[in-house]
C-alpha cells in the first residue's frame, strides 16, 4: 500500500549520502585536488586497519546516545536541541560520583555511574520539559538555555573548584579506577581480533547498541511508547484518546536526556576518566545531525553515527597527509544532511502528489474524499 | 435555457497511482444552467473540477468553453476564459475588509500604483445589490457570518468577470435558512445569465435547485439526468450502484435508568465568554438524545466538557450515578463512555499509526491490548482483525496506517472502535459528517442497533434529517444554552430551524431563553 513512501524512507538517505560525496567532490576539484585520491585517503582512515575501525567505532558511541537523545525526542513531537547540555551535567553527575564513591567496587560502581549519568542528563532535559507541559513554553528555546547554563556552570565548577591539584589543564581528577570501562582491545583480542591495546574502544559500544535496542522497545512495545507516538504525532488525538499528554511530554524528554547523559559512559568511564572542560565540543548539536539523517528511528541513529564515525576518523587521515583540511568533512557532513532534509521535503510531496492532493496541507474534515 | 454549451468535456482521464480518478469523463453544461454534479467520496467529482479549473492537468481528453478549446492548463487560463472557483475552504483574510478581501490579488489603482479603495467599495457594493447579496463592503471578515462569508467569496469570483461559477459542496457549512438564501442567489445569478456548476453529495438539495444532474460513480459518469424527471431514491441508486435505505426506521424507544445527567452546566471560553450557561440534559439507557444547532453554539463545549477533554466552570456531569466533572478523559472514558468525535482526523486518528493502533485508541491501555506496560502486540492484531471483518473496513489490512484510508473508512474505523466493548454511554458528534450515503446508513443502522442494546446515545448533528430520523428526543442548542426541546418525531424541520437560530420554540422546560448569544459568532449573521 504505501511502499513507495517506504522505500522512499530508506532510499533517501543513501541517495543524499552520494550526492554529497559528489558535491564535496566538487569541492575538493575547485581548490586544486583529486577527489579520488581524497576519498581513497578518506576510507583507508577509516577502514584500512583493524586499529582505524576500532577508532571508528569509537567516534560513533557518543553520537549514537546523542542522535537517540533527539530521534527519541522527535517521536513526542519534541526537538530537543539541548543534548550538549545535558551530556555535559551527565558527565558532570557521573564524575562527581565516580570521585566520591572511590571506596565502592566496580560490580557496584560501574552500574551507578552510568545510572548517574543517565539521572544528570534526564535531570536537565526534564526542566525544559516540565516548562513545555506546565506553561506551553517552546522546548527549542528552553534546550538552548540550558546549553548554555551546563557549559557555563560545568566550566565554573571545574575551574574553580574541582580542578586536578597542580593541574594547568581544566579538568579534574581521575574517577575511580573501579568506575573505569573496561577497553575492548583484550577481549577481542582474546577472539582473535587483534585491536591494539592503546585503542580507546571500550565497554560504552556495547552500552551504546543496548540503548538502540531498549529506545526501539520503549518506542514500539511498550505502552509508554505508544503514548509518546501518539503524543508525537496528534497530541489532539491524544488527549481525546485519554492519555496524559502533559506527563508523556515530561516522560519523553526525561528519557531522551538519559540517552543524551549516557555520552559521559564513554568519554568520562570509558576514555578520559574525568571530566574535561569543554569535552564535547558538539556532540550534542551532531546528535541532531545524527537523527535527521537516521530517519529518527533507533536503527537509522546507528547507521548514521557509524558513518559520522566513518567520516570524523577518515578526516583526520585527509588532515594529514593532504593539503585538503579537515575541515572539507563538515562540509560534506553538513551537504548531506542538506540534502537529507531536501529529499525528505521532495519525496514526500512526491507520494502526496501521487496520492492526488498538495503536500503538507492535512485533508481538511469536512472533505475526506481523497477523490484519487 | 440556451442551446450553447458553456462547458464541453471530452474523454477527460486522471490518472493517479492507486486509483483512475476519472476514467473518460465526458461533461457537458449548457450556458444559463444550474448544473449539479453528485457522487460520493473518491467518485471525481472534486478531481473533474480541479482539470476544469486548472489545478490538475489531466492526462488526456479535451476541454471547451463555449465551443473553444482552452489553452493551457493553469488556474490563470481558466480563469481568463471566465472560469471561477468557490472553494469549500474559504480563502479569506480575517482582518480585511469585505471590498479589500474581494479586490485582493487584482486591486484598482489609482494614477500609478495607488490602491483605489472607493472604487473597490463601488464595484463590491454593485455587485452585491445586483444579485442581492446585502454585503457590506466596509465590514471586516471576522465579523461575518459563514454565510456571508461564502457570499464574499462568490463577490470574488464575479468581480474576476466569471461567467461560469463552481461551487464545492457550498451548502456543508450552512445553516438551513442560509442555504435557502444561497439557493435564491444562485437562481438570481443563473437568470442573469450565469453558468453554475455545483458539487454536492445531498440530494435533496440537487432536486430542489439544479436544472441537469451528472452522477459519478467510480471514476466515471453514471448518469445524466433532468433534476424534474428524477427522484431521490433513483439518484442514490445510480449513485451507490444498488438500492439505498434512505431512511432508516426504527423502533420505540425502551428506556432504562439514566446514564448521562448533566446539570446546571457552565463553561468558559478562551477569550472569557461563557461557550456554556446552565445546561441540564439526561440521557437515558436506549434512548437517543439529538442536540440540534447551528455549528459554533456550544455544541462542541458541551461534548468536550462531558468527555473530560474540557473544564467546566460550574454544574455537574455525571455518568451512570458517577460524578465526572472535570475528571481526565481517560476517568471518563473508563466509565463506559465513547466518543465518535466531530473531527475525525484532528481527535479521532494518529494518521501515522496503523490501523491496528488506531483500533485500540483509548483502550491500549487495558487489558487485553496490555499489561504491566507492554503491549500485547498480538492481542491487538487479532482484535483489528475482528474489527476489519465485522466492519468490513478496507483495505483489510492491519498494518497500513490510517492516513492511507479513505474518508468514509477512517469515519468507520472511529465507529468500529468506539461501538466495540459496549459502552454505556456513546457520544457521537457529527457522526456522518463527510461520509458516503452507503455508510450513513451503516453509521445509522449501527446507532440504532447500540440504543436498542441498552446504550445511551447523545447525538449532535448540524443534519436536520440526521437528528430527526435518529432521535428519541431533540434539544436545541443555541449562544451556548438549551433553548428548546422537542420529543422526537412530533417536531418539523420548520419548526427546529426557528429555534436553532434563537426564535422561541416549544420547550418542555418552559423556560425559553433566546435572549442573549454569547460569543455566537455563526448565530449573530443569520438573519
Amino acid at each position: 500500500m504505501n511502499r513507495f513512501a517506504r522505500l522512499s524512507q530508506l532510499l533517501s538517505p543513501l541517495v543524499a549520502v552520494a550526492a554529497a560525496f559528489l558535491v564535496g567532490g566538487l569541492v575538493v576539484t575547485a581548490i586544486g585536488e583529486n577527489p579520488f585520491r581524497i576519498y581513497a585517503i578518506l576510507f583507508r582512515g577509516a577502514f584500512g586497519s583493524i586499529d582505524a575501525i576500532g577508532l571508528v567505532l569509537f567516534n560513533a558511541v557518543p553520537l549514537i546516545f546523542a542522535g537517540l537523545a533527539v530521534a527519541f525526542a522527535f517521536r513526542a513531537g519534541l526537538f530537543n536541541i539541548g543534548g550538549e547540555g545535558q551530556l555535559y551535567v551527565g558527565a558532570f553527575v557521573c564524575t562527581l560520583a565516580g570521585l566520591a564513591l572511590g571506596g565502592l567496587p566496580a560490580v557496584l560502581l560501574i552500574p551507578l555511574l552510568i545510572l548517574a549519568s543517565a539521572a544528570g542528563g534526564a535531570v536537565w532535559a526534564a526542566v525544559p520539559g516540565l516548562l513545555k507541559a506546565r506553561f506551553g513554553v517552546h522546548e527549542v528555546i528552553n534546550t538552548i538555555m540550558m546549553n548554555f547554563i551546563a557549559v557555563g556552570l560545568t566550566s565554573y565548577f571545574i575551574i574553580n573548584m574541582l580542578r586536578e591539584p597542580g593541574q594547568m589543564t581544566p579538568q579534574t581528577s581521575e574517577i575511580a579506577l573501579a568506575g573505569h570501562l573496561p577497553r575492548l582491545a583484550g577481549p577481542l583480542s582474546r577472539i582473535g581480533i587483534p585491536l591494539p591495546q592503546a585503542n580507546p574502544l571500550n565497554f560504552s559500544l556495547v552500552l551504546a547498541l543496548a540503548a538502540v535496542w531498549l529506545a526501539w522497545y520503549i518506542l514500539y512495545r511498550t505502552n509508554l511508547g505508544y503514548e509518546i507516538r501518539a503524543v508525537g504525532m496528534n497530541s489532539q488525538a491524544a488527549e481525546y484518546a485519554g492519555i496524559n499528554v502533559r506527563r508523556t511530554i515530561v516522560l519523553a524528554m526525561l528519557l531522551s536526556g538519559a540517552f543524551a547523559g549516557l555520552v559521559a559512559t564513554n568519554e568520562v568511564m570509558g576514555f578520559r576518566h574525568r571530566f574535561l572542560d569543554n569535552f564535547s565540543s558538539g556532540l550534542g548539536f551532531m546528535g541532531i545531525a545524527v537523527a535527521l539523517l537516521g530517519k529518527n528511528t533507533p536503527l537509522g541513529v546507528l547507521l548514521a553515527a557509524l558513518l559520522f564515525g566513518v567520516l570524523n576518523t577518515g578526516a583526520l587521515e585527509v588532515d594529514i597527509f593532504t593539503d585538503v583540511p579537515r575541515e572539507l568533512i563538515l562540509v560534506l557532513q553538513a551537504i548531506t544532511i542538506i540534502l537529507v532534509v531536501v529529499g525528505n521535503e521532495v519525496f514526500a510531496r512526491r507520494a502526496a502528489a501521487r496520492e492526488g492532493r498538495a503536500a503538507g496541507v492535512p485533508l481538511p474534515a469536512t472533505e475526506p474524499s481523497r477523490e484519487a | 435555457m440556451s442551446e450553447r454549451h458553456a462547458v464541453q468535456m471530452r474523454g477527460i482521464t486522471k490518472r493517479y497511482p492507486r486509483a483512475l480518478a476519472n476514467d473518460r469523463v465526458d461533461l457537458d453544461v449548457e450556458e444559463g444552467e444550474i448544473h449539479a454534479i453528485v457522487g460520493e467520496n473518491g467518485a471525481g467529482k472534486s478531481t473533474i473540477m480541479k482539470v476544469l479549473y486548472g489545478l490538475t492537468p489531466p492526462d488526456g481528453g479535451e476541454i471547451l468553453l463555449w465551443g473553444r478549446e482552452l489553452s493551457g492548463h493553469r488556474p490563470a487560463d481558466a480563469i481568463r476564459e471566465g472560469v471561477g472557483m468557490v472553494h469549500q475552504h474559504f480563502m479569506l483574510v480575517d482582518t480585511l475588509t469585505v471590498a479589500e478581501n474581494v479586490v485582493l490579488g487584482a486591486e484598482p489603482v489609482r494614477g500609478c500604483c495607488l490602491f483605489d479603495a472607493a472604487a473597490s467599495r463601488e464595484r463590491v457594493r454593485q455587485l452585491s445589490s445586483e444579485y442581492g447579496l446585502s454585503l457590506d463592503p466596509d465590514e471586516l471578515i471576522e465579523n461575518l457570518s459563514v454565510g456571508l462569508e461564502q457570499r464574499v467569496e462568490i463577490v470574488k469570483v464575479l468581480y474576476r468577470g466569471a461567467k461560469i461559477l463552481i461551487l464545492d459542496e457550498p451548502t456543508g457549512v450552512l445553516t438551513p435558512q442560509e442555504v435557502r438564501e444561497l439557493f435564491v442567489i444562485l437562481r438570481a445569478l443563473r437568470d442573469a445569465g450565469r453558468t453554475i456548476i455545483f458539487i454536492t453529495h445531498k440530494l435533496e438539495e440537487v432536486l430542489e435547485l439544479a436544472d441537469r444532474i451528472t452522477v459519478m460513480r467510480d471514476g466515471r459518469v453514471a448518469g445524466v439526468v433532468s433534476a424534474a424527471a428524477t427522484t431521490k431514491e433513483e439518484l442514490a441508486r445510480i449513485m451507490v450502484g444498488r438500492d439505498v435505505l434512505l431512511r432508516v426506521t426504527k423502533e420505540q424507544a425502551r428506556l432504562g435508568e439514566p446514564v448521562l445527567q448533566v446539570s446546571r452546566l457552565s463553561a468558559v471560553g478562551r477569550k472569557g465568554s461563557h461557550v456554556l450557561e446552565g445546561i441540564d440534559l439526561e440521557v437515558r439507557s436506549g434512548e437517543v438524545l439529538g442536540v440540534a444547532g447551528v455549528q459554533g453554539n456550544g455544541q462542541t463545549e458541551l461534548v468536550e466538557v462531558i468527555t473530560g477533554l474540557r473544564k467546566a466552570s460550574a454544574g455537574s456531569v455525571t455518568v451512570s450515578g458517577r460524578e465526572t466533572t472535570n475528571r481526565s478523559p481517560r476517568q471518563v472514558r473508563d466509565l463506559g463512555v465513547a466518543h465518535i468525535p466531530e473531527d475525525r482526523q484532528a481527535r479521532g486518528l494518529v494518521l501515522g499509526f496503523t490501523m491496528a493502533e488506531n483500533l485500540v485508541l483509548g483502550r491500549h491501555h487495558r487489558e487485553p491490548f496490555s499489561s504491566r506496560g507492554l503491549l500485547s502486540l498480538g492481542d491487538i492484531r487479532t482484535h483489528a482483525e475482528r474489527l476489519i471483518e465485522e466492519h468490513d473496513l478496507r483495505p483489510r489490512d492491519p498494518d497500513v496506517d490510517a492516513g492511507h484510508l479513505s474518508g468514509g473508512n477512517q469515519q468507520k474505523l472511529i465507529v468500529a472502535r468506539e461501538f466495540d466493548g459496549g459502552p454505556a454511554l456513546l457520544v457521537a458528534s457529527q457522526p456522518t459528517r463527510g461520509v458516503d450515503i452507503g455508510a450513513i446508513e451503516f453509521v445509522h443502522t449501527s446507532l440504532l442497533k447500540m440504543r436498542d442494546q441498552g446504550a445511551a446515545i447523545l447525538l449532535i448533528s448540524a443534519e436536520l434529517t440526521e437528528i430527526m430520523t435518529l432521535s428519541d428526543r431533540i434539544a436545541v442548542m443555541y449562544g451556548g444554552k438549551i433553548v428548546a426541546e422537542f420529543e422526537g418525531g412530533r417536531v418539523g424541520e420548520e419548526e427546529l430551524g426557528v429555534a436553532m437560530t434563537g426564535g422561541a420554540g416549544p420547550t418542555a422546560r418552559g423556560s425559553v431563553s433566546s435572549d442573549g448569544a454569547p460569543g455566537s459568532r455563526h448565530a449573530t449573521g443569520a438573519r
